[in-house]
């Protein structure tokens, strides 16, 4: 889960690491009383998670209290690579010296962690790092070690900070590994980390993604979840703890374990072209392993309550839990939807393969559940299913 | 002979007495798997499913000559299971659990590197290994298949056994699920080679999907070091970018980890990449009939 910005340099200030004063604002009235607040010169930035804001006209100064309110009103409700501006952050204006980039983050490829360290921070430090390569320090940190003041001076120094930068980066950078681990962070990122015009290391940006297996442990970070972009189906599925994501198509996917569900919005999208209106997967939702009658019916739910949908491609391999069991599943979650007044009316194409595959069909073609279609394999189920949602069923 | 796991493998489960250790150790057992006891330090001494449960890994490996771990406790005590299983020096340590946190996987695989490497970990986050008539360490459907000549790798469970279905009359000697997670013991590249130079392997199928850059670099190593066949498939042509599905290593971020990328990595290696799992098996189908 990613931060907002706001969020990273209030989680920064818990850990003691300078940032300025800000204040977040909703509303044009409240970034003029922010602004107000904090007097003098302040900045103004689009709280939205995603990049490049600056160049998009996210980020702009204001000289006074009118100015802050009009920069305000301009910024509040813009679009920003697709991400509407909903809140601001109103913060006091800093005396910046020197720019640097600075970020911990996990390195995939290498199974450890990374510190990135340059002293050419700013808007296009990615430019940098591909025409200057040498510009910007790679530091791997083994996750048995850590960083302490003396390695985070080591990196500071990797990273070609200057002499007067060195003590504050490094107190800066200490922090950012407690944040990093404390936090379950896979990504801490600082640019630009600033050196004030009086000699202060601040960090003037935060970028923070935490990891959400560590919620179990991490129970505060239930309070950084923005409620108010989720997805009403996709909050409604969480309740109901299903893995459900929704997608823009009208063929409904039901699918068992993550890999075969994402090829099965794959094999369905390819299918699609064949088609009309070229139809594609309006989800992504995967029932695990066992698909009892209930997840079944739960999933199913909510997929038919997802007004696009057009028709419904159900995609199970029966593995550990064998396809009788899964078609015991579709029958019973049909009746449980019958009972909670929920009647299903658009097309089901349904797929069982795998143990006792031929039994599993064999329950559901003599349960004569009204609209359902079984075929033998993914690639011709999914084919019907994008035929049944291109004619509108 | 079938890669790191053989009807010699000797099976130890921790976390056999928990629900999800239950299930699969008496289903293990039923396939005739040789399960020799589990591990649960608050239940040392007693006998669960006909099986004796002991304090440790290491005590276990003593008392049974058990040589491979197969882990189900739960994601909070992950570390410290794995690290145990790192410690006790066992051979091959298989990791089930899902929902690790990264910053523990990360720890853990840097801990097996400090003390050299002892521990073959496969996971988290997998259905585990399989060799199909020999022996089954994890959730793997195994008799969904036969034994064959073809070498499986996946980052996914339900793709894998998808694969294992289609093909069950060309048969496979071992299967390995490497596990969706971003940081995960066991590689691509590994099985890779291991295929490559087991004798009872003739050709290999590689099912990977979007998120990091394991399956480029995988191709980069068959280009050098591989010259049995290899067929892959790669799920995620159309997941959106920035969406977790399911795998929190399935994600792209910018340009890279593509799925599109990952299939030119491959052809360009002269791997054949089906569009979907059914082709795939087809690709494999005809190599192994020609």
């Amino acid at each position: 889960m990613d931060l907002f910005e706001h969020q990273a340099k209030e989680l920064f200030a818990e850990y003691g690491i300078p940032v300025p004063r800000g204040i977040v604002a909703h509303t044009v009235e409240e970034a003029r009383a922010a602004a107000e607040q904090l007097t003098g010169r302040v900045v103004v930035k689009a709280q939205v998670k995603t990049g490049g804001r600056g160049k998009a006209g996210g980020v702009k100064v204001a000289d006074d209290v009118a100015d802050a309110q009009a920069k305000a009103t301009q910024i509040l409700g813009m679009d920003i690579k697709g991400h509407t501006v909903h809140k601001v952050l109103i913060e006091e204006a800093s005396q910046i010296a020197e720019e640097y980039y600075f970020s911990f983050l996990l390195d995939r490829a290498n199974r450890t962690f990374l510190a990135i360290c340059s002293a050419s921070g700013g808007m296009d430090i990615e430019e940098v790092a591909h025409t200057a390569p040498e510009k910007v320090a790679k530091v791997p940190v083994s996750p048995l070690t850590g960083v302490d003041r003396a390695r985070a001076r080591e990196i500071a120094v990797a990273g070609g900070l200057p002499q007067q930068a060195l003590d504050g980066a490094a107190e800066l950078i200490e922090k950012l590994w407690a944040v990093f681990v404390d936090e379950d962070a896979s990504l801490v990122e600082v640019n630009p980390m600033i050196l004030s015009a009086d000699g202060q290391v601040k960090a003037l940006d935060g970028k923070v993604t935490l990891d959400e297996n560590a919620d179990f442990r991490q129970a505060e970070h239930a309070a950084y979840v923005d409620k108010a972009a989720e997805d009403p189906l996709e909050a409604r599925a969480k309740e109901k703890h299903l893995n459900y994501v929704k997608l823009d198509g009208n063929v409904g996917i039901i699918g068992n374990g993550a890999g075969l569900v994402m090829s099965t919005l794959d094999v369905v999208a390819y299918a699609g072209e064949e088609f009309p209106g070229q139809p594609k997967p309006a989800n992504f939702l995967d029932i695990g392993g066992g698909a009892s009658a209930e997840v079944m019916a739960n999933g199913l739910e909510i997929i038919l309550s997802d007004p696009s949908v057009k028709s419904v491609f159900v995609n199970v391999f029966g593995g550990i839990t064998a396809c009788d069991a899964v078609a015991n599943g579709i029958v019973s979650a049909f009746q449980l939807l019958q009972g909670r007044g929920e009647e299903v009316t658009h097309p089901l194409v349904v797929r069982l393969d795998g143990n006792n595959a031929a039994l599993g069909r064999q329950i559901l073609a003599d349960a004569a559940l009204p609209r359902v279609e079984l075929v033998d394999t993914m690639d011709e189920a999914a084919k019907r299913a994008a035929e049944l949602a291109a004619v509108g069923a | 002979m079938a890669i790191w796991l053989t009807e010699n493998s000797k099976i130890i489960v921790q976390g056999m007495t928990g629900g999800e250790g239950t299930k699969h150790t008496r289903r293990m057992l039923a396939a005739g798997v040789k399960v020799v006891g589990g591990v649960n330090a608050r239940k040392a001494g007693i006998t669960h499913e006909g099986l004796p449960v002991f304090g440790t890994v290491k005590e276990a490996m003593e008392q049974t000559g058990a040589d491979v771990s197969v882990v189900f406790v739960p994601p909070a005590a992950t570390k410290a299971a794995v690290r145990e299983a790192i410690d006790a020096e066992i051979p091959l340590c298989v990791v089930i659990t899902e929902g690790v946190p990264v910053h523990d996987t990360t720890e853990f695989w840097a801990y097996a590197v400090s003390k050299g490497n002892k521990t073959r970990i496969i996971g988290p986050n997998c259905p585990g290994i399989a060799s199909p008539g020999a022996s089954n360490a994890g959730i793997i459907p195994a008799d969904i298949t036969t034994k064959g000549r073809v070498g499986l790798v996946s980052k996914s469970g339900t793709l894998t056994y998808q694969l294992m279905y289609e093909l069950r009359d060309i048969g496979f000697s071992t299967c390995v699920g490497i596990g969706g997670d971003p940081v995960i013991g066991t590689t691509h590249i590994d099985a890779l080679q291991a295929f490559q130079e087991d004798p009872e392997t003739d050709a290999i199928v590689m099912i990977g999907e979007i998120g990091g850059d394991a399956e480029e670099r995988a191709a980069a190593y068959i280009d050098e070091h591989v010259t049995k066949p290899v067929v892959a498939y790669v799920a995620g042509f159309t997941a959106p970018e920035g969406k977790t599905m399911g795998h929190a290593g399935a994600i792209v971020s910018g340009s890279a980890g593509t799925a599109q990328a990952k299939k030119e990595a491959l052809e360009k290696v002269g791997v054949r990449v089906g569009r979907t799992p059914s082709e795939t098996a087809r690709l494999m189908r005809d190599i192994m009939s020609s």
